[in-house]
C-alpha cells in the first residue's frame, strides 16, 4: 500500500516533464506546417505539400487498424473515396442551395461519410480478425469499386463528379482558390486529425485496441468483446479516412472511382507499413516518402510502381518494423553511447548495397526501354551517366553491378550484424535494452 | 432459353473447374503453411504469359508442359528465398510479402509485355466446334479445358489419397497443428507443396489464356474472386473450395448471360423522376452486376455463416 | 445459500471423443477448491467450459445462481468470474503496467471510453499500482510482457486474472514450472489475493493443494470420482487407487 501511494504521488511530476516535451513536439509540428510554404513557395512544392498532408491523415487512419488493432485491411480506400464523394456532393449542394456552410467544414462531412459506411459494413467485417478480415476487406473494396461504376448518378461513372471549391461561402475572406489557401486548410486538418488520432491511442479504447492486437483471446477474459473493439476501431479509421478523402476532393475539385479503388488501398498500406506501423509517427514518415516517391518517380521512369513493389518487398523481408522501426532500434544504442560501434560497418555496407541498387535500376530500365513498343528513347540517365539500353555494354555493366553488388553486400551485411550484436551487448550491459 | 441454360451450365462448370484449379492450391498452401498466398493469381497470370511466349517460340503443346513447370519453379523460389525468411515475422508479414509480390509481378509483366491484350490464339488442332447445341457451336477448346481441369482434379484426388506427401497434406488439412511435427524435412515439403500449387495455377493460366483474355490486369481481376471462393468455402477446406468454385463459376456465368433488368421486367420508370440512384438500379442489367455478385455472396456468407460453407477454423 | 459455481451433468465431446462425461461440481462461496487429476483428465477443459471458452455439449453451469453456460467469456467475466491460463497468455508487446491496467479498465467502468485520457484516471492508476505491488512486479512495470522471465510471466498472469476484482477466481496450474522458492512465494500471493473470494485452482503439486484447499475434487477421465475435504480425499480408497497411488504419493 505505501509503495502504491508513493508511486501515485510521483506520477504528476514525471508526467508534467513528459507532457512539456510532448506539447513542444506538437508545437514544432504546427510551426513547421505554417512556415513550410513560406520557405518552399513554388507552385510545385505547394501541391506536393498538400498531397503529403492528405496522405498523412489517410495513412494515420489506416494505422488505427494495422498498427493499433492488428487489422490488415486491403480496402481502406473505400472510406477515403466515399468521404471524397460525399464531400463533392455536399460542396455542390452547398453551392446550389446557398447553404451557409464554409469550405473548411467540408472535410468533416467527408469524415461523416466515411464513418457512416464503416458503421454499415463494419459489424460484419470485424466479426473475424486475421486473414479472414484481410480477405473480406478486399472483397468489400471490390464490391464498392464495382458498384461505383454502376451507380452513375452518385459516382459519375468513369469521369467522376466535379465541383468548384470557390463557390462555397468564404471564410475570413479566403476564397480557397489559390493553392496556398488550400494548403493551409489541409495543414489545419492534418494538425487536428493527427492530434485526435494520437489522443485516441491514449484512451481506454485505444489501449484495449492494442490488447486486441496482441491477444484477442485473452481480451475476452478481462471483460471485453474483441468484436466490439474492432468495430469501434474500424469506425474511427473510416472517419479519419473520410476526412482525408474530403480534403482530396477539395484539393482536386473532383471525386472519381480511382479514389476508392484497389490501387489507393494498396498505396495507403504501403505508406503505413514502409513508415512503420508499430509507432504513431511511422505512417507519417511513410506517407511523406510514398507521396514524394510517387511524385518524383513518375517523372523519371515509366515503371515507378515496380520500384514501389520492390521497396515494399525489401522492407517486409529485411525491416518489418519499417523506417520508424529502424530508427527506434538505434535509440538504446544512442543512449548507451555505443552507436559509434556500428557506424563504420554501415558505411562499408552502403557502397556495395548502393551498387546493387544501381544495378537493379539499370536492369529494370534497360528491360523497360527494350520492350517499350513506342520509341521512348533508349538513353537511360543514371547519376548523370548516359547508358544506351540497346548496347551490350549497358547489359554487362548492369549484370556486374547486380551480381558483384549482391556478393559483396552480403559479406558486408554480415559484418553489420556482428557489429550490431556487439553494440547491443554493450547497450544491454549499460542497462539500456529491456 | 434451354439453349442458354445448357451453354451457360457448360461454361459455368468450366469456369468453376478453373477456379478450383487455383483455389485448391491456395487452400492446401494455406492449410499447411498458414499463409494466404496473395500472389496466387499472379502465378496464374505468369502461366498465361509464359504459355503465350513459349507457344510463339516452340508451339502450344510443349508450352502446355513447360510453362507450368517454369511457374512452379518461380513459386518454389518464392517459398525458399522469400517466405521462409519472412516466416519468423509472422503471418501478416508473409501475407504482405505475397501482396508486394503480386504488385511487382503485375508491374513486371506489363513492363515486358505491355498493358494491351496478347494475341494468344487457340491452337489450330483444337480450333473447331466440338458440337452444336441448338444453334450454338460449342468450341472444342473449351471441352479441352474442361478435360484438362477434370483430369488434374482426379490426379489430385489420387495423389492426396495414395501418396506420402498426399497423406501429409491431408493430415495438415484436418490437424493444422500436426504440421509442426513433420520433422526436419518440413521445409522441403513446404517448398514442394508451394511449387505444385503455383504450377497448378500456372497450368490454369496456360489453358485459360487463349480462351479468356491474356492481359497484365488478369491477376488483379481474378485474384479477389479467388479469395471470395476460399473464404466462402471455408478457409482450409478443400471440399468447401470445390463447392464454392463451382457455385461462383455458375453464378457468374449465368449472370453474364442474362440481360434482364428491373426496367425490362416492370417497364421503365417515370422519366420525370430524373436520374437518381433508383433509376441506376432500375436500369442496371443482371449482366452488369455479374462482377459484384461474388462479393455479395461473400457478405451474405459472413452474415449467416462466418466460418464459411464447410469451414471449421477460427483464423 | 447459492453456490458460487454449480456444474450440473455437463458433457463435452470433441468430434466423437468424449472428454468430459457427466461432470457435477459445486463450489461454495468463499471456498478454496482444488481440482486434481492425472494429465489429460480434462481439468483445463473444465476451466474452459466454466469460463465460456468452450460451450458444453450438454448440461448446465451456474455462477452465483445464474445460468452462464452458453454465454461468451466476456459476459461471464462481467458477472464476476476471472480465470488464468495454464500456458501463459498475456499481451506480449505491451508493458507490464499496460497489461494490468487493461485488465482493470472494464471493472472500473471505463469500458470502451474514447473520450477519457487513460493516464488521468486516478482509480485505475491506483488499482494498477496496487496489483503490480501485490505481484512484485512494480520494478518491471515498463518492460514489455514478452520479455519477462517465465516466473514473472506467471505472476503477471495471476495479476491480470485478479485485476478486475472478480469474486470467483480460477487459476490453472499457477505454479507449474516454478522453482520451490518461487512456488512458495506464489502460494502466499494466491492465499493473500483471494482472501474473501472464491478460488478454484488446478494444481499438480500436492503440497500446494493440501496446504491451500478447503475442498478437493478429483477428476479422472472427465468424471469427478471424489469430492471432499483434504482429509476425506486422503482417506478415500478410490482416489488412492485411481490417482494418488499411481503418482506414488
Ligand atoms: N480443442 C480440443 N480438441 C480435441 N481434443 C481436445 C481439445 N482440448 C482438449 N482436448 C483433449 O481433451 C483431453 C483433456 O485435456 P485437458 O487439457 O483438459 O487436460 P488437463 O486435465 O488439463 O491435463 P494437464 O494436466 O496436462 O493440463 C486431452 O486428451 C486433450 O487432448
Ligand atoms: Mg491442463
Amino acid at each position: 500500500m505505501s509503495d502504491a501511494a508513493t508511486t501515485t504521488s510521483d506520477m504528476p511530476k514525471e508526467q508534467s516533464g513528459s507532457s512539456a516535451r510532448f506539447y513542444s513536439i506538437w508545437l514544432i509540428a504546427a510551426i513547421a506546417l505554417i512556415v513550410l510554404p513560406l520557405i518552399f513557395s513554388s507552385g510545385g512544392s505547394l501541391t506536393s505539400f498538400s498531397l503529403i498532408g492528405i496522405a498523412i491523415i489517410f495513412a494515420l487512419s489506416y494505422n488505427i487498424l494495422l498498427g493499433q488493432t492488428g487489422l490488415l485491411s486491403f480496402g481502406h480506400a473505400v472510406h477515403y473515396g466515399l468521404g471524397g464523394f460525399i464531400a463533392v456532393h455536399a460542396m455542390n449542394a452547398v453551392a446550389n442551395y446557398n447553404w451557409p456552410l464554409p469550405l473548411p467544414f467540408i472535410p468533416l462531412i467527408g469524415g461523416i461519410g466515411g464513418v457512416a459506411f464503416a458503421i454499415l459494413v463494419g459489424w460484419v467485417m470485424t466479426k473475424r480478425a486475421g486473414t479472414v478480415f484481410a480477405m473480406i476487406s478486399l472483397g468489400i473494396g471490390e464490391l464498392v469499386a464495382s458498384s461505383s461504376l454502376i451507380l452513375r448518378s452518385m459516382f459519375g461513372g468513369e469521369a467522376g463528379i466535379t465541383t468548384d471549391r470557390t463557390a462555397l461561402p468564404h471564410m475570413f475572406g479566403w476564397t480557397f482558390g489559390p493553392q496556398l489557401q488550400v494548403y493551409y486548410l489541409i495543414a489545419f486538418w492534418v494538425m487536428i486529425s493527427a492530434i485526435a488520432m494520437y489522443a485516441l491511442t491514449r484512451t481506454p479504447l485505444g489501449r484495449i485496441c492494442n490488447a486486441v492486437r496482441d491477444n484477442p483471446e485473452r481480451v475476452e477474459f478481462i471483460g471485453y468483446d474483441p468484436h466490439v473493439v474492432r468495430y469501434l476501431a474500424y469506425g474511427f479509421a473510416g472517419f479519419f479516412a473520410g476526412i482525408a478523402g474530403g480534403l482530396a476532393a477539395i484539393n482536386f475539385e473532383i471525386a472519381n472511382s480511382a479514389y476508392l479503388g484497389a490501387t489507393q488501398s494498396g498505396l495507403v498500406l504501403f505508406a503505413a507499413f514502409i513508415g512503420g506501423a508499430a509507432y504513431f509517427f511511422g505512417p507519417i514518415l511513410g506517407a511523406i516518402l510514398v507521396t514524394y516517391l510517387q511524385l518524383g518517380l513518375t517523372n523519371l521512369t515509366t515503371v515507378w510502381q515496380l520500384y514501389f513493389g520492390i521497396i515494399f518487398i525489401g522492407i517486409v523481408m529485411f525491416a518489418p518494423g519499417g523506417i520508424a522501426g529502424l530508427l527506434m532500434m538505434h535509440r538504446p544504442l544512442i543512449r548507451a553511447g555505443s552507436l559509434g560501434m556500428v557506424i563504420p560497418s554501415y558505411l562499408m555496407a552502403a557502397i556495395p548495397t548502393l551498387a546493387l541498387a544501381l544495378g537493379v535500376i539499370l536492369s529494370i530500365e534497360t528491360v523497360a526501354r527494350y520492350t517499350a513498343s513506342e520509341g521512348e528513347g533508349n538513353i537511360i540517365n543514371l547519376l548523370g551517366i548516359p547508358f544506351n539500353a540497346t548496347a551490350p555494354v549497358t547489359w554487362i555493366v548492369a549484370a556486374l553491378l547486380v551480381v558483384g553488388g549482391f556478393l559483396v553486400a552480403r559479406l558486408t551485411w554480415r559484418r553489420v550484424a556482428e557489429a550490431w550484436d556487439r553494440a547491443a551487448t554493450v547497450a544491454r550491459d549499460r542497462g539500456y535494452l529491456a | 432459353m434451354l439453349e442458354l441454360i445448357v451453354i451457360s451450365t457448360l461454361n459455368g462448370v468450366l469456369f468453376g473447374m478453373l477456379l478450383f484449379l487455383l483455389s485448391s492450391g491456395l487452400t492446401v498452401i494455406f492449410s499447411m503453411m498458414g499463409v494466404l498466398n496473395f500472389a496466387h493469381a499472379s502465378f496464374y497470370m505468369l502461366g498465361a504469359f509464359f504459355g503465350y511466349q513459349l507457344t510463339k517460340w516452340i508451339g502450344f503443346w510443349p508450352a502446355l508442359v513447360l510453362a507450368p513447370l517454369l511457374v512452379g519453379a518461380v513459386g518454389m523460389a518464392v517459398e525458399r528465398y522469400g517466405l521462409r525468411n519472412t516466416h519468423k515475422h509472422g503471418h501478416v508479414a508473409e501475407l504482405l510479402l505475397t501482396f508486394g509480390l503480386a504488385f511487382a509481378i503485375e508491374e513486371i509483366v506489363s513492363m515486358i509485355w505491355g498493358k494491351s491484350p496478347m494475341d494468344y490464339r487457340i491452337p489450330a488442332a483444337l480450333d473447331f466446334p466440338a458440337f452444336t447445341v441448338f444453334s450454338t457451336n460449342y468450341p472444342a477448346y473449351k471441352i479441352f479445358m474442361l478435360v484438362v481441369s477434370v483430369a488434374i482434379f482426379v490426379a489430385l484426388l489420387i495423389v492426396l489419397k495414395r501418396t506420402r506427401v498426399g497423406l501429409i497434406v491431408q493430415a495438415a488439412l484436418t490437424h493444422p497443428s500436426m504440421v509442426g511435427h513433420l520433422g526436419h524435412n518440413v521445409g522441403r515439403v513446404f517448398m514442394v507443396v508451394f511449387g505444385v500449387g503455383s504450377a497448378l495455377a500456372g497450368l490454369a493460366g496456360v489453358i485459360a489464356g487463349p480462351s479468356l483474355v491474356t492481359q497484365s490486369d488478369m491477376a488483379g481481376l481474378l485474384g479477389p474472386i479467388l479469395f471470395v471462393v476460399i473464404v466462402f468455402g471455408g478457409l482450409g477446406s478443400l471440399p468447401g473450395a470445390f463447392i464454392a468454385s463451382l457455385l461462383i463459376g455458375l453464378i457468374q456465368t449465368f449472370a453474364v448471360a442474362l440481360n434482364g433488368s428491373l426496367a425490362s421486367a416492370f417497364g421503365p420508370l417515370d422519366p420525370s423522376l430524373g436520374p437518381s440512384v433508383l433509376t441506376d438500379i432500375w436500369n442496371v442489367t443482371i449482366a452488369q452486376i455479374a462482377p459484384i455478385l461474388p462479393y455479395v455472396l461473400l457478405v451474405l456468407i459472413l452474415i449467416f455463416r462466418p466460418m464459411g460453407l464447410l469451414g471449421t477454423r477460427e483464423t | 445459500m447459492t453456490a458460487a459455481i454449480e456444474v450440473n451433468a455437463v458433457q463435452k465431446h470433441f468430434g466423437n471423443v468424449s472428454i468430459i462425461r457427466d461432470l457435477n461440481l459445486s463450489v461454495a462461496k468463499g471456498e478454496r477448491h482444488a481440482i486434481i487429476g492425472p494429465n489429460g483428465a480434462g481439468k483445463s477443459t473444465t476451466f474452459n467450459l466454466i469460463s465460456g471458452h468452450l460451450k458444453p455439449s450438454s448440461g448446465e453451469i451456474r455462477l452465483n445462481g445464474g445460468v452462464i453456460s452458453g454465454l461468451r467469456p466476456f459476459e461471464i467475466n462481467r458477472r464476476g468470474l476471472s480465470r488464468s491460463f495454464q500456458v501463459t497468455n498475456v499481451f506480449a508487446r505491451m508493458t507490464v503496467w499496460e497489461n494490468v491496467r487493461c485488465a482493470v479498465l472494464w471493472a472500473t467502468g471505463h469500458r470502451y471510453a474514447f473520450w477519457k485520457n487513460v493516464d488521468h484516471l486516478p482509480e485505475v492508476k491506483q488499482r494498477t499500482a496496487e496489483i503490480l505491488d501485490d505481484i512484485h512486479l512494480s520494478h518491471r512495470r515498463d518492460v514489455p510482457a514478452g520479455l519477462l522471465t517465465y516466473a514473472e510471466q506467471r505472476e503477471l498472469e495471476i495479476g491480470i486474472t485478479i485485476a478486475g476484482g472478480a469474486n470467483v477466481i480460477m487459476l490453472d496450474e499457477p505454479t507449474a514450472g516454478m522453482s520451490h522458492a518461487e512456488t512458495e512465494r506464489a502460494v502466499a500471493l494466491i492465499r493473500r489475493l483471494t482472501e474473501g473470494r472464491t478460488l478454484v485452482i488446478v494444481e499438480h503439486d500436492m503440497s500446494v493443494v493440501f496446504g491451500l484447499a478447503d475442498r478437493i475434487s478429483v477428476l479422472v477421465y472427465g468424471h469427478i470420482i471424489a469430492s471432499g475435504t483434504p482429509e476425506e480425499i486422503r482417506a478415500n480408497p478410490k482416489v488412492r487407487e485411481a490417482y494418488l497411488g499411481e503418482e506414488g504419493h
